[in-house]
């Protein structure tokens, strides 16, 4: 436990790293070609706001630590999430050969 | 946590830049099975920022469930669809790449400038500290336990999905018309079922 009044790392510093993650996650959302690594920037997307839920917990919410609960659920679903997606995306893959991104306009205008 | 105070702050220091530089290896890299061992890495090195937020029990689901589940998952789905494909240049694209990082970077400026000019209220309640596992284990099966049970039921449905999903069809003749289904076309020549003629015209392929 930390035992001094003030923390040695500021909170604001992990909300620093969380929305760094945050934005790479979103640059690579919109910027990614293969389909694998727009699942990856979602992940890091996710981590992001568990970063964020957890350095909360801890510094505004020692004593309910209900951040740290809300970020096993996240995990839980961001679980599914990613089970989900390359299942979705392996039969995508199966019916059009391809993970590019730009070629997946079937329902684009 | 009792360790001192300077080693935290160089464990939060290495393990915020080795967050950060290798999640923009993981989108920045050509070759997607370095992001996807850079992406391990950045969730290792999550796990240790929430080490150091006195939270041992996420630490552990962390690298149990995104190492361990989600990344070997992402590597199995890189292994099935690893085909060497030349991809087709798309006019404006540098334009969009820097649009969409001014657009990143703006937001990240917004977030920046939120974290640090709202009056946090700080020094909060004193963390529990090792005492965390019992207390999420309080949450999870009184306040918490019907999201807890949701949960099992939301894993169970993404389990099944994803096997219907990602099978094989099986079946001998199509559900629709009745006829023999053409087997091959699944599993041994690689047609794929829809094929473009034209950039903008995908035409359904015909049973040969």
């Amino acid at each position: 436990m930390i035992s001094d009044a003030a923390s040695p790392i500021p909170l604001e510093a992990f909300l620093a790293v969380a929305a760094m993650l945050f934005c790479v996650g979103v640059w690579g959302l919109i910027n990614s070609r293969n389909a694998v690594r727009v699942l990856m920037s979602i992940e890091l997307m996710l981590n992001a706001v568990n970063i964020n839920l957890m350095a909360f917990s801890d510094y505004l919410d020692g004593q309910l630590i209900r951040g740290q609960v809300f970020a096993i659920f996240v995990i839980t679903v961001a679980a599914a999430e990613a089970a989900v997606g390359l299942a979705i995306l392996l039969s995508l893959y199966r019916n059009r050969e391809t993970v590019d991104m730009e070629r997946f306009n079937l329902l684009r205008w | 946590m009792s360790i001192a105070s300077t080693t935290q702050q160089i464990c939060f220091l290495v393990l915020s830049a080795t967050t950060v530089i290798g999640s923009l290896g993981v989108v920045l890299l050509p070759n997607i099975v370095y992001s996807a061992f850079l992406l391990g890495g950045v969730f290792l090195s999550v796990a240790g920022l929430y080490l150091l937020l006195n939270a041992s029990f996420v630490a552990a689901a962390q690298i149990l469930v995104y190492v361990g589940a989600v990344n070997v998952l992402i590597l199995f789905a890189i292994m099935l669809v690893n085909k060497k494909e030349t991809l087709a240049a798309i006019p404006g694209l540098l334009v969009r790449r820097l649009l969409s990082g001014a657009v990143c970077a703006g937001l990240f400026a917004l977030l920046l400038r939120v974290a640090f000019t709202t009056p946090w209220a700080l020094p909060g309640p004193t963390p529990v500290g090792e005492e965390a596992t019992i207390r999420i284990g309080e949450h999870l099966f009184t306040d918490y336990l019907l999201p807890f049970e949701l949960a099992s039921v939301l894993l169970l449905m993404a389990m099944i999905g994803a096997i219907v999903l990602a099978r094989r069809d099986v079946f001998s003749t199509d559900v629709i018309t009745g006829e023999p289904a053409d087997q091959g076309l699944i599993e041994k020549d690689r047609t794929p079922l829809l094929i473009e003629t034209s950039a903008n015209a995908p035409t359904l392929l015909t049973k040969p």
